[in-house]
Formats: C-alpha cells, structure tokens, sequence
C-alpha cells in the first residue's frame, strides 16, 4: 500500500519579481553593493585623473566640470581617489569578512562540539573581544611594518571572537536535536556529523555575521588610514584621503565629506543586505514574511 | 431550552503563503444551559480555531471570520467591538488551554493572576478579590490556598497549573467555559482528576462547557453530545451514548476502529489484531473542496459524494450526519 | 545463532547531577533510573510504561549509549557494552536502532529524505552510491511510501510520513532490536493505527525486538507482548500482557488502569480516580517505596523499605511489599 506523496501542497514556483518584493532590504543592499563593487573594479576606466598625479597649482579647487568632486591640497583629483579608493575599502571589507569567517566557522564548530577545548578558547574570545579593534589592530600593525596584508589581518583578529560566538551558540542549539541523536544512533561519526549535519545549519547565521563584520571591518581600516596606522598615505583609501584633508576642512569641505558620504553609503548597503538576509533566514521570522 | 451558545454557518480563514486556509468551513451548532459538548476531530481539522472564532481571539493580520453568526445570550458576538468583548472574555465567556505553562504568565503570582481577573470584571477592590481568589483556588481542590496564592506558576506542578487556569476561568462564574484539549499534556492519572474536578464544578456552578478534545475517550466519559470535525466541517453529531453506540458517519466510524482499545477483551488471546486505518490523508485546505471532505478516503464514496456537498441528514434522536450514504452505512454495521 | 537476549540490562541506574550555587557545584541528583533490570528476546516486543518523570525515555537512550549509565550493565547480543567508548561502541550500533517521538525534529531538515534513509548503510559501509540508493527505494516501498519520494525535503512530508522514513532508516541495517520512544504519541489516531500496524508487520516479518516506550496504555497493550511499568526510576511491575490487564498486581498498575479513559460512555465515571497527588519530583524522591505517599493501601513499613522487584509467580515481577511470593494475587484490602 504506497501512500500517495504527492497529496501534499505543490513545490512555489521561484519568481525573481516576486522575491524582490518580499525581500526589497536584501535588494535594495544587494543591488547598491554590487554598483559599488563595479565602481571599484571599473575604477580604471571611471576616473576622470590620475588619482597620484600631484600638482599643487591645482590645489584646493571647488568642484568643477574637470574635477568632478574638486582637488585637495596637492592637487589630486578627489573624484579619481574616491574611486580608487573604493578598492581598498572593499577588499579590506570582504578580505576580513571572508578569513574571520572561516576562522570564526573553525573554532566555532570546535567549541561547540567539543566542550574540552570551548572553556579555553572562549575565554581567549572574551579577552580579545574586551580589547576596542582599533587599539588591537594598531597595536598589532606598530610590531611590524605598515600594508595593505597587515591591515587586513591586523582586522580580522578582533573581528573573529563574535563569528565565534555566534557559529558556537548555533552548534550547542543543534547538538541536542533529536535528529543529531538519531545520526548518531545511525552510525554517524563525529567528523561526518559535523560536516553533513551540524555544518549547514551554520552558515545562514554565519552568512548574516560576515555581512557585520565586512561593514566594521570597513569603518576600522578608515580609521586606521585616518590615524596613520593604515595602508600607507600616498595609497587612496577613504581613510587616508579624510586624514589628508582634515586640515583643509574649512576652505575645502570636499576631500572630506566627499569620501565620508561613499564610506557611509557603502557600510549601509552592507548592513542592509545583512538585516535583510537575517531576517530572511531567521526560519521563525522567514515564515512571516 | 434556548441554546446559550449558538454558532451558525462559521467560516474562518487564514492567509498563507500556498493561498487561503479554510480552516472553519460551514460549522453550525448550539451548546444549551449548562451542558457539555464536546467537539472532536484530528489536526486541522478545526476545532481549535473554531474556539477561537467565538472569543474573537483569531489574529487579525492573518486570519478572519469571513463569514457566519455567533449568538451567545442571544447577541452577536460577531458585530461587537473589541471593548465588548474584552468585558465579555474571562467574564462571561472563558477559556483554559492545553499549555498550562505558557498559559500563565511566570512572572507573576498565582494569586495575582486570579485577582487581576475579578477586578478588571467586578470591579471589586484587591483584598477582596484575593479573597475571592482563594475561594477558587479551593474549589479547584488545592491544599493550603492560602499560601499558593504567593506561589510563581513555576513552582506548581503540570497538574496544578490546570487547576489554577480553571479556578482563573471560573473566577467570575462565566456563562460558558471554552476548554481546548486541556487534558492533553498532562499524565494519565492526572489527567483523571481534572476531568473530575470539571465535571464536579458543572454540577456545582451550571457553566455550559465546550470541551474541544481528539481523544475519544475523554469525550465518551466527559460529554453529553458530541461533535465531529473533519476539514473544517462538522460530519456528525449526536448525543454522546448514540454516537458510540452507533456512529454513522465512515470517517467517525474510521476514528472508532483505529483505536487501540483497553477495555475489549478480543486481542488478549494472543494475537494482534491489526487496526483499521483510514487509508490517504488529510485533505489540503487551500485548495477548494468538491463535493465531501472525505470522499478521497470513504469506502463508500459515490460519485454524487465526490461531486456534491453531503446534506445534514437526522437520524433520529438529536443524531445528525453529513452523508450521502447514511442507509447503506447503516446497514453494513 | 545464540539464544542470548538482544538487549539485556542489569541493575541500570542513571542519575543526573543538579548544579547551583555560584560556583555551580554538584548540590543534588536527578535519579531518573534508579536500579532496573530486564532483559528482551528476539522477535519480542516490551512494552515500558509510565508517566512523566519515571525514567523510561533515559533507559531507552542508555541502552542506545545516547547516554553513559552511572551504574549498571547493558548487554547486546550478550556482549558487555556498558564501558564502551564512541569509537569502540560504534560496530555495535548495527543491532541496535531508534525511532523517535517528534517527526518534526527528528530528521535533519536540511537533507533529502533519501540521504536521511540511507545514511546509515553508507555509515556502516554496507552499501555505497548506486547500491545504497536501490535499497533506499526498496526500504521507502516496504514502509509504503512512493520511491520517487526519496528526492523530496522532511518538511515535505505529513507526520505519520515523517515517522515511516525514521522506521525505514532504522531498518536499513537490519538491526535485531528497534528503540521505538513514544513513537505514535505526536500522531492522530488514524495515521497512528498506519504506523502501529507496520511496526507489527514488520516484526512478523522480520523477527524484530522492539523496546516500545509510551505512556499510553491502549497502544501499549495493542503491540507488546510484555509490560514494565515504570514508577519514578523503577519498575514496579513487569508481566506478560494478559496478565497485566486482567490481574494487575501493583497499585499503581490499577491506578493507571483505572485512571485510563476509554470510549465507551457506559464506563463513564463509574470509577472514581483511586490515586490522588502529584508525581513526587525524581530529584527528591520519597523513601521507602517510592509509590508510598499515594498508594491506598500503603502501611508503615512501606515508607521505610524499598521493595525489590520479585518474582511472585512464573513471569509476574512485582514492587510492593504486600505482593510476597507465592501470596494473594486478587484485591488488596484498604490498609
């Protein structure tokens, strides 16, 4: 006697029109990130200038039709450094998004499942995370010299404590599901166990997390250039050229609320996508929607 | 006797995500003074949601009675508003649920809890309302009432914590008591004693239950009438000894033979016999159903039963059935 | 092929440690299982009943080593696995299998319901790829669900489906006894009637042992053979089926009975419930017999003296000090 499966509802037809309308913070984040993401790979071919030409007879000009947001006190094209400078922001952002997750998502899953090491390690978290990043990401950058590697490790390491936190909180929540037991029960060993069933049911909220950290990560290397602790100062970073402009705030309020306005447009698209996607995920509040 | 409950042609319905639910689909019925009726059914098939219907208590973002009268003390619950009902909830009209833990708020007192109730509908001031409260908490059968009334939901057994919904509900000597499996999630024995204590509290104070339940038993040792709920339908009810005696409708007949039975003696020769299964499954609510519900699954289905919604045929002696096929049921026996 | 019993379990105990305080140190114990013993043979179904709280789920998890037993043995097939390791425990997983009560958060609901089915054959390197997925689909038939299905989602599946797919995945490496906890009791009674109606098939078919926990007495006395019933940690009385229905032994096995309702509105409230109270917590159990504070017919010694499990007649055991060998089998009087 075959039960027949197919009285249940029908599999929803996936209708890219309708997603974006149930979904328009996850559209709205994603479609202004990606625009940045081309600005950046396209910088070559959208800046107006050179952005390292210097030429102090053209400094400290207002915005023009040849500089489209104005020059700083070298004469530099703003506009072309803005544009570049959207290079190191991004790859600084999706760098330590990318290796503290995969840090995080490692210690995470260890913690989590083997409760031996989880006292340790999650007090070394707790020590790193009581540390402001700034201060850990100069104080790390100081030992050694000052570049674009060293800033973005000097980034993840107090970024990775709250992936930590968030893969560990999701394993110890799995770990007593009747479906782990009934794997286990099955045969299943520790590492298949790991891999097949507690891995999947990470990444979602693990997803979620990178989107955070990429936007801090962002705001930390800014602050970092502005201090002089990041990539060095002839590189255009959103930092850096904020940094360099500070001087001139007055006559030239350009170098920086340029720059400031693309750092602040770019986090929020971050932080967008992530409240989106979070709420998407989220298998409770999804159901909602 | 005028019915004190009287529920006509209710429709509820749910918006999801795969359509429209029809959760109460045409469910007409009446509950007179002081008697207990019981609705029973499976999963989905409404009851619940039908209890709801009546306190109003249907989540208006989702969900509405689309359509349907409910007269209780001949006014239209239908057409008050929401202050009228908030007076007439936990007043006139009360429910208790399965959960009894979820049910209570865990930050506050048992006492508190009861009190709240008597003042906010009797207006009385808070020393005699816990007075009152205590009065319940004995009638409940609690020891020591005093002191429970200090006592934090959490610190009260599963068991307990019914009695006190029912002592809340009972606080103000409602008309009508709604209970929604509330047996379902307590143990065995204990589950006897609530039961008791309910019906001894109906003799006592004469409030009509409404007693929404899937297990059998209970209703055959509780109730006076019956109600049966199928995919958002009422397929049959009777008086509680008729319906047992003779049930009429395949799908509660179905219900009947599914289950294991304690108190026949047949399989204790050894064997196991095997239990009749209703074979298929629940039918799908957003989709509209032709003809009846439970034509998919009846062994005697016709084509009119398929096509054409079963009329409420009476069988005599308060015992009505939705089907097209009442005699030749009747006759297979 | 030996005649040992397929699970046996000696004098198990399971305790619990209760942590409070600020340095969170050990201030009491649960005593979920507090010294059973009982022992299943092939093809035989036993029934563990009770209420909540009386240790029956945590003697179904032991004997599975979901849980290490604070004192006690458990045998399979006669073997020692009482102090078995992960690593070593694992070649004995194949005799022995589960299903569980929830159908909706027993299986993984990120997996295709063919992977779930067949992991275990692919875990025990019975099967690999193309031979696994052909006895995938034979095991879906035989618990009568469509093999096209293997490709679909859990959530896509109703409950009593759910809880065919958990038989089929048990079954897989054909164990010679199944842990079946509470595994009818989320369902409605019609797809509950499927469900109980396989598992007895099965057993005909395939000689099973089942270790079938529940707390209802109808479904219990419709599948096992034998019955244990379960008090706070012990058992109280443990009989071949008729006898336990038509000449119950333990007060406590009549409160259940008489406590059980049924559909028959001629049995209604004839009865008065003869257990009244709550279940005492297992953390603070009382001594003595533990059924002391709500037995009718307890006497004084009752509440200094825990009554061992003795056999009274050839296969009745019973708990109680007024049941002595050999003794009365019918009423108690009142004491």
């Amino acid at each position: 006697m075959a039960i027949l499966v197919d009285d249940l509802a029908p599999p929803r037809r996936f209708s890219l029109v309708t997603a974006i309308r149930r979904n328009p913070t996850i559209a709205f984040g994603g479609l202004l990130l990606a625009a940045l993401i081309v600005m950046a790979i396209l910088a070559p071919v959208i800046a107006t200038n050179d952005p390292f030409k210097i030429a102090p007879v053209n400094r400290l000009r207002p915005p023009s039709e040849r500089w489209w947001f104005g020059t700083d006190q070298f004469g530099r094209d703003v506009f072309s450094r803005t544009v570049y400078g959207a290079r190191v922001s991004l790859i600084v952002g999706l760098s330590v998004a990318a290796f503290s997750c995969l840090l995080g998502l490692a210690l995470g899953l260890a913690c989590g499942y083997f409760r031996r090491i989880d006292g340790l390690v999650m007090r070394v978290m707790d020590g790193l995370m009581a540390i402001p990043s700034i201060l850990l990401a100069i104080a790390l950058i100081t030992l050694t010299r000052p570049g674009l590697g060293i800033v973005i490790v000097a980034i993840v390491i107090p970024e990775v404590p709250r992936v930590v936190r968030v893969v560990r909180a999701v394993v110890l929540s799995i770990r007593s599901q009747p479906y782990i037991e009934s794997a286990i029960a099955g045969g299943t060993r520790n590492t298949k166990l790991l891999i097949r069933h507690v891995l999947p049911n990470t990444l979602a909220p693990l997803i979620v997390q990178s989107t955070y950290v990429c936007a801090s990560a962002m705001l930390i290397e800014a602050g970092l250039s502005f201090l002089g602790a990041g990539v060095p100062p002839e590189v255009p970073s959103w930092g850096n050229i904020i940094a360099q402009g500070r001087t001139f705030f007055q006559i030239a309020p350009w170098t920086i609320l340029i720059p400031g306005t693309f750092l602040a447009i770019t986090v929020l698209a971050v932080n967008l996508l992530g409240d989106g996607l979070r709420d998407r995920l989220d298998p409770r509040l999804a159901r909602r929607l | 006797m005028t019915a004190i409950l009287e529920v006509r042609d209710l429709h509820t319905q749910f918006d999801t995500l795969d359509g429209v639910v029809r959760a109460v689909d045409g469910v007409s019925f009446e509950l007179a003074h002081g008697e207990t009726l019981g609705i029973v059914g499976e999963s989905g098939c409404g009851k619940s949601v039908t209890a709801l219907s009546i306190l109003r208590l249907i989540p208006t973002e989702t969900g509405r009675i689309a359509s349907g009268s409910i007269r209780f003390e001949g006014e239209e619950l239908t057409a008050l508003s929401e202050e009228a009902m908030k007076r007439l909830r936990g007043h006139r009209i009360s429910m208790i649920f399965q959960e009894p833990m979820t049910s209570l708020n865990p930050v506050l007192t048992v006492g508190t809890q009861i009190a709240e109730n008597v003042v906010r509908h009797r207006g009385v001031p808070w020393r005699a309302a816990r007075d009152r409260a205590c009065e319940m908490l004995d009638l409940v059968r609690i020891a020591d009432p005093r002191r429970r009334l200090d006592e934090y939901p959490h610190q009260l057994s599963g068991g307990m914590r019914q009695r006190v919904m029912i002592a809340m509900a009972l606080s103000c000597d409602p008309r009508v008591l709604i209970a929604d499996e509330p047996t379902t999630a307590l143990d065995v024995t204990i589950q006897a004693q609530i039961l008791d204590l309910m019906l001894e509290l109906k003799e006592k104070t004469g409030t009509a239950i409404v007693l929404i339940t899937h297990d059998l038993g209970v209703v055959a040792e509780t109730t006076q009438r019956v109600v049966v709920m199928y995919a958002g339908r009422k397929v049959e009810e009777a008086p509680v000894e008729v319906l047992f005696e003779e049930p009429l409708h395949p799908y509660t007949r179905g219900l009947m033979r599914a289950i294991p039975r304690l108190d026949i003696e047949a399989d204790l020769a050894g064997t196991r016999p095997r239990l009749q299964e209703i074979p298929g499954l629940v039918p799908i609510l957003t989709r509209p159903i032709v003809g009846c519900a439970f034509a998919p699954r009846c062994g005697f289905a016709t084509d009119r039963c398929r096509a054409e919604p079963p009329p409420i045929v009476d069988a005599g002696a308060g015992h009505t059935v939705a089907c097209w096929e009442v005699e030749r049921v009747r006759a297979a026996a | 092929m030996s005649a040992a019993p397929v699970l046996e379990v000696e004098n198990l105990v399971k305790h619990f440690p209760i942590h409070g305080g600020l340095l969170q140190r050990r201030v009491g114990e649960v005593r979920a299982v507090d010294g059973v013993s009982f022992a299943i043979a092939k093809g035989e179904t036993l029934g563990l009943v009770g209420e909540s709280g009386c240790g029956k789920s945590t003697i179904g998890k032991a004997a599975l080593k979901l849980i290490e037993p604070t004192a006690g043995r458990i045998l399979l097939g006669g073997e020692d696995v009482t102090h078995l390791k992960p690593g070593a425990m694992w070649p004995h997983r194949r005799r022995i299998q589960t299903i569980f009560q929830d159908p909706y958060s027993s299986m993984n609901p990120r997996l295709p319901a063919g992977t779930i089915v067949g992991e275990p054959l692919e875990n025990f390197g019975i099967t690999r790829g193309r031979a696994t997925d052909d006895r995938v689909a034979r095991l879906f038939e035989r618990v009568g669900l469509r093999p096209d299905a293997v490709r679909k989602y859990a959530h896509e599946f109703s409950g009593g489906q759910r809880q065919r797919l958990g038989i089929a995945k048990a079954l897989s490496v054909n164990p010679d006894l199944i842990v079946a906890d509470e595994p009818v009791s989320a369902l409605d009674v019609s797809v509950q009637a499927q469900v109980l109606n396989l598992l007895i098939d099965l057993q005909d078919e395939l000689g099973l042992a089942y270790l079938f926990i529940s707390h209802d007495l109808a479904v219990m006395r419709h599948i096992s053979h034998r019955i244990a019933v379960m008090y706070l940690g012990r058992i109280v009385e443990l009989a071949d089926k008729r006898m336990l229905f038509t000449q119950p032994l333990h007060p406590y096995t009549e409160a259940l009975l008489s406590a059980a309702t049924a559909p028959d509105p001629k049995r209604r409230r004839r009865r008065k419930p003869i257990v009244q109270g709550d279940v005492p917590s297992p953390a603070k159990p009382p001594p003595g017999c533990h059924f002391h504070t709500r037995c009718p017919y307890a006497i004084a010694e009752c509440r200094v003296t825990a009554p061992p499990l003795i056999e009274v007649a050839p296969g009745r055991h019973v708990a109680c000090l007024r049941r002595p060998v050999g003794g009365d089998q019918g009423p108690l009087p009142i004491a």
